[in-house]
């Protein structure tokens, strides 16, 4: 996929107050470490080529106890004291207005993220993949776990990251002050495809990001034209059905993504290709090539052409 | 203490050097004749410490390139974005490889070479305490480490990350035999370096030269005693780890599978509580190593010793409570977090004081730039800049942005490259020429420097900001446009010049290196006792200490020590000896006799090393031939070289200094080193209880054990316990009848004790299988069925010792006074005792008291 800004996954390009605080943080560490490393490095200098009066000095216990204990303990205890501070305020959701916090559920998988929405439909919630969707300006509280091995949700414009581990739930707040798309990326090692596990972060305005979650509680639509016909049916009989699930169907499978609102993605495959009906034919019919390992098989052999340019089509309709 | 009577304590300054000279025609030669080194193809039989260390060091410089060029096509591979010169599968497991044989197979064993080849000779003794058992360990390290890299060649190395974390490397994510691989073939090099930390820990307490207090021993002694307790209680955890992650592979015990009430958290724990200390266990002897070149480079003593081996000292115990910070992004509450994160600022204070300490030497004396110190220099900078992002790390809400990137990857490489790295190529350049008796090229020496002081900061410096910019560590590849395209250049870039560097080295090795003890003398004008003229029996007569750096303190002592004045010089027995002096203020005890070239270590190194690999393609029948044969060498090993008995009466070493040549009991040697044994398997015991505690706080108390479980009644772990005690009172009896001189009693005695512990474990295992319980059902099943598992080991172990002492009292190898392996096996049953019945308690009653039982 091609990206056009650096700054989407980047610590210090901070696009929330959680991860504005570790900026900031950050910088104060660069510069204090910088000071701290040149420090050394003249007292090195002056004990090789100083004057003796004062290499006499630098050559004495009391120095060692003054440059060995007493600075580093006075600016540690109160760097600790400090960035226990920040620790609190970056994994606690600020609080701030009457809403309260966002409840978003991500779940991770061998090489995707699922992710939920609870207490967004009578029956649950609303379900997609690979992409989180966030109204700007409120707390949202990201609720992780895994579905098989450890992954670890790590979107460094909003926050640091957090383990997805199997049997348990953590949790880390996020918030973006502005409207934009960020990237996000699995940060422990997962397997085969770890590299190809991303996902984007959408943060739209309140009322666009209503929008969006009402349009995500739509069933899929039937469809009467003969092409989309046709790419459902192709769907169902390549057994598409036994791992996707898409809400208005037949199909309930609940091994790979939902694909629902598929078509509305911003990606496909974890964060690896952009989202049309080109590169959904491509992996459709080239998965195993495009990510190999992944769990999805590459149905090349299994559909025709039109085929599969019908299925491509039907999904991306799937807005 | 009057003048008058201290001229009689022959290890007083003032009193006359020990022995006559000229020495009596003849001594020389038997001496050298003891200790000559077997030549052509029976050279694979020796066992000399310099030899071993010298080919030991060699051998894990030989993995350093291995491993480095594993990383070279790493950086190959990201060299641009989405490359696909080289696949994920083989990608994962370079990295994987790459992390494991650095940290395993030549961080520590390095570090344990170097152990092997300067102790003796900073000590003075004549060799280590257990020469066969440093040489098994070189072999078995030799074979299981080159085993280990060739998978990489059949495409089955391990690809899990060098930390494996479960369930990724659970069979159902991981079913190939790569897992295996890292945890059969790294498992049993483990052992390898504990054998090596026992005989540094013995050789340190108990082979120093006279009057080589504690106070007076060198940094780097102190730093190699450091470094191996902290091997005694941290590598038992990994093992630990190992064993359990192996169980389940094998054969579905769950204690990381969390359906079953395993939690993969547990291997975290285990793991890190061995892998954070395993960082100060590489850096602390490269620290040593400096304390020990900066006096020399400057002509000047170290400043604030004292503080320094307070310092090293420290960090040993710190680096026990910090593991959890490498677990940060884990979801663990933010109280503990506050306090790792308290405890990681802490022990930056020791390493501070080492680098003051350092500084504050060079002001005293004038610098030389030679080619060690050139090393020393780019270590301060580079280890100092890599201590700096280490503080950033510890910092909570910092960590949780860069963990697991590639600042990490760089953080990790400054300061284990400059920290340990940088120090041991010093320590090439510096003590080469104590080995060859010939400098290397200072000429040669400052371009690898250069090569490799650029080359790691322009491979590793821009790490700092491709992880910030984005970039996850462990990824085969990385999209383009995200910013990362420059940084990953320079650091591949980087990672040729350094690697040209590395090659430089090599060069001036094979150029300059000659393996030959003709010895270039005291070259650099150093103090401390490794710079004596040395033959195969190292110094020629071992040497009363006053101070810490006795070769300043007397211009002639080199002369005097080659002479023969001093302490033993020659050999009382006609085997191989050394001078054994008390622990803490080095007062000659007795001369030990100490093991000398044979093949049985050697068999027994090839068949362990069969053993387990055989293990990891599950060929059971040819592990089971491995293991015999590997087995019936050991037996013959341990027959044949140690405890040999009183071979002669006592015999004077000089100064009016009558020593015996055997001890047993708390004196000798062997005793010691069952005694560091018993911390070992406490260590790994420890383990087990926290195996335990831990999965009872993870399933609740209600769910430990699970409901529907019923416990054996409590009648059945009593028996249990009062079979096991019975066996101790027989024990008991045994040391009473031996006493006495009735050997035959004693081994009937130590027989029995052996039926009725076996059967204390006996029905401790019926009464739990009777009661239904299994190790696949829960993890409480499989950690009382670990619990069971490990008390059996202990009872096989028990056997072989029981029936072993039987034998040696019907072959007349055990009475009376010769008794060292009787007194060596009573220590370890009185521990394998105590384990029997903790562990019980924790099966029975801690379910009962702490849990839903």
């Amino acid at each position: 996929m091609n990206l056009d800004s650096a700054n989407l996954q980047a610590v210090l390009s901070p696009a929330g107050p959680y991860a504005q605080s570790i900026a900031e943080l950050s910088w104060v560490l660069f510069v204090g470490g910088t000071v701290i490393f040149l420090i050394v490095g003249v007292f090195l200098a002056l004990a090789s080529f100083g004057g003796p009066a004062l290499r006499a000095h630098l050559g004495s216990r009391r120095f060692i106890l003054a440059g060995g204990v007493a600075f580093p303990v006075v600016v540690l205890s109160a760097l600790l004291v400090w960035t226990l501070g920040i620790n609190r305020a970056v994994s606690l959701p600020l609080g701030l207005g009457s809403e309260p916090p966002l409840r978003i559920q991500m779940i991770g998988y061998q090489f995707w993220w699922e992710v939920r929405y609870p207490g967004t439909m009578p029956d649950g919630g609303v379900v997609t993949a690979n992409e989180v969707r966030i109204p700007v300006g409120r707390d949202v509280v990201l609720e992780v776990t895994s579905a098989d091995v450890i992954h670890s949700v790590w979107i460094p414009a909003l926050n640091g990251k957090i383990d997805m581990i199997p049997g348990r739930w953590n949790t880390r707040p996020i918030r973006a002050d502005r409207p934009g798309v960020l990237r996000g990326q699995c940060a422990e090692f997962c397997g085969a495809q770890h590299a190809l596990m991303a996902f984007y972060v959408v943060a739209e305005t309140p009322p666009a990001f209503e929008a969006w979650l009402n349009r995500q509680r739509l069933p899929a639509p039937p469809t009467a034209d003969p092409v989309m016909a046709m790419g459902r049916a192709a769907f169902g009989a390549a057994g598409c059905g036994g791992c996707h699930k898409i809400r208005g169907t037949e199909w309930n499978g609940q091994i790979g993504p939902d694909l629902t609102h598929v078509g509305g993605r911003l990606s496909l495959a974890a964060g690896v290709l952009d989202n049309h009906r080109g590169t959904l034919a491509g992996w459709i019919a080239g998965a195993q090539d495009i990510k190999p390992g992944n769990r999805m098989p590459s149905f090349a052999t299994a559909l025709d052409g039109p085929e599969l340019r019908a299925m491509a089509a039907w999904l991306e309709s799937l807005k | 203490m009057s003048p008058q009577e201290d001229r009689h304590d022959p290890l007083s300054p003032s009193a006359p050097l020990p022995n006559p000279a000229p020495r009596p025609p003849g001594e020389l030669e038997e001496l050298e004749r003891v200790w000559v080194r077997p030549k052509g193809w029976r050279m694979l039989s020796m066992v000399n410490n310099n030899w071993i260390g010298t080919i030991y060091i060699g051998m894990s410089l030989l993995i350093f390139v291995l491993a480095g060029s594993l990383a070279l096509l790493m950086r190959a591979q990201l060299i641009v974005p989405n490359n696909d010169l080289i696949g994920y599968d083989l990608y994962n497991q370079l990295f994987t490889t790459h992390g494991t044989m650095m940290m395993f197979l030549f961080a520590v064993p390095v570090v344990e070479a170097f152990a092997v080849y300067l102790l003796p000779a900073l000590l003075g003794a004549r060799d280590l305490p257990f020469p066969r058992l440093g040489a098994f360990a070189f072999w078995a390290y030799a074979v299981g480490s080159l085993a280990f890299f060739s998978s990489i060649f059949f495409g089955i190395a391990p690809d899990g990350g060098w930390f494996i974390y479960p369930p990724l490397t659970s069979t159902r994510y991981s079913p190939g035999v790569n897992i295996d691989m890292w945890l059969l073939g790294i498992g049993f090099i483990e052992i390898s370096a504990i054998a090596g930390a026992i005989e540094i820990i013995v050789g340190v307490f108990r082979t120093r030269a006279p009057g080589m207090t504690l106070a007076r021993m060198p940094v780097l002694v102190w730093a190699f005693l450091v470094f191996a307790v902290m091997i005694v209680f941290a590598f038992p955890a990994v093992i630990w780890a190992t064993i359990l992650l192996e169980l389940e592979r094998a054969f579905d015990w769950p204690f990381y599978i969390v359906d079953r009430g395993g939690d993969p958290l547990l291997w975290q724990h285990l793991f890190w509580f061995f892998g954070h200390p395993e960082v100060y266990i590489i850096f602390l002897p490269a620290a040593g190593m400096v304390s020990m070149i900066i006096p020399t480079m400057v002509g000047k003593p170290l400043v604030g010793y004292g503080l320094v081996v307070v310092a090293l000292v420290a960090t040993g115990f710190l680096s026990f409570g910090l593991w959890v910070h490498h677990m940060y992004a884990t979801g663990i509450p933010n109280l503990s977090l506050a306090f790792f994160s308290g405890a990681s600022f802490a022990v930056s204070v020791p390493t501070g004081i080492q680098v003051f300490a350092w500084i504050a030497t060079i002001a005293t004396g004038k610098m030389r730039l030679e080619v060690p110190m050139l090393f020393i220099l780019g270590f301060l900078f580079i280890f100092v800049l890599g201590g700096l992002t280490g503080v950033m790390v510890a910092i909570v809400p910092f960590d949780w942005q860069v963990h697991d990137t590639y600042f990490i990857v760089a953080h990790l490489h400054y300061v284990l490259i400059g920290g340990m790295v940088f120090p041991v190529f010093a320590g090439i350049y510096y003590w080469a020429p104590n080995a060859s008796g010939k400098k290397m090229s200072h000429r040669l020496g400052c371009w690898a420097f250069w090569l490799l002081f650029i080359g790691i900061n322009l491979t590793f410096f821009p790490m700092h900001i491709s992880g910030l910019i984005g970039m996850p560590r462990r990824v085969y590849t990385y999209p383009e446009g995200m910013g990362l395209e420059l940084w990953n250049l320079l650091s591949t870039i980087g990672a040729v010049v350094a690697a040209a560097g590395v090659a430089v080295v090599l060069f001036d090795l094979a150029r300059n290196f000659r393996m030959g003890m003709s010895g270039g003398g005291n070259i650099w004008g150093a103090g401390t006792l490794e710079w004596l003229p040395q033959g195969n029996y190292a110094a020629r007569s071992i040497p009363r200490i006053h101070s810490r750096e006795p070769l300043w303190d007397d211009p002639d002592l080199a002369d005097k020590v080659k002479e023969g004045r001093y302490f033993l010089p020659g050999s009382l027995t006609g085997r191989r000896e050394t001078l054994v002096t008390s622990p803490t203020h080095a007062i000659p005890q007795f001369v030990a006799v100490i093991g000398s070239p044979g093949w049985a270590h050697l068999i027994a190194a090839l068949g362990t090393a069969g053993f387990f690999l055989s293990l990891t393609f599950k060929l059971v029948w040819v592990a089971g031939a491995f293991g015999v044969v590997g087995f019936i060498a050991m037996l013959r090993w341990v027959w044949t070289g140690t405890d040999v008995g009183p071979l002669r009466p006592p015999a004077d070493i000089g100064g009016g200094l009558r020593l015996p040549v055997y001890a047993s009991g708390r004196d000798s040697l062997g005793w010691w080193a069952m005694l560091t044994l018993v911390l070992v398997d406490s260590a790994a015991f420890a383990s087990l209880i926290f195996t335990h505690a831990f999965l009872w706080l993870v399933n609740g108390p209600a769910g430990w054990p699970p409901p529907g479980t019923s416990l054996p009644g409590l009648a059945w772990p009593l028996g249990a316990g009062l079979l096991v005690l019975a066996g101790a009172g027989l024990i008991w009896l045994s040391d009473r009848v031996l006493r006495q001189g009735r050997r035959r009693a004693m081994a009937l005695l130590v027989l029995a004790a052996l039926v009725v512990h076996l059967g204390g474990l006996v029905v401790d295992f019926g009464a739990i299988w009777a009661a239904g319980i299994r190790p696949t059902w829960h993890a409480f099943g499989a950690s009382v069925f670990a619990n069971l598992f490990w008390q059996g080991f202990h009872g096989a172990v028990l056997l072989i010792m029981a029936i072993y002492l039987a034998a040696r009292s019907f072959a007349g190898r055990l009475d009376p006074v010769w008794r060292a392996s009787f007194d060596n096996v009573r220590l370890f049953w009185s521990y394998c005792v105590v384990q029997a019945l903790v562990g019980l308690a924790l099966t029975h009653l801690f379910p009962r008291l702490a849990g839903g039982a």
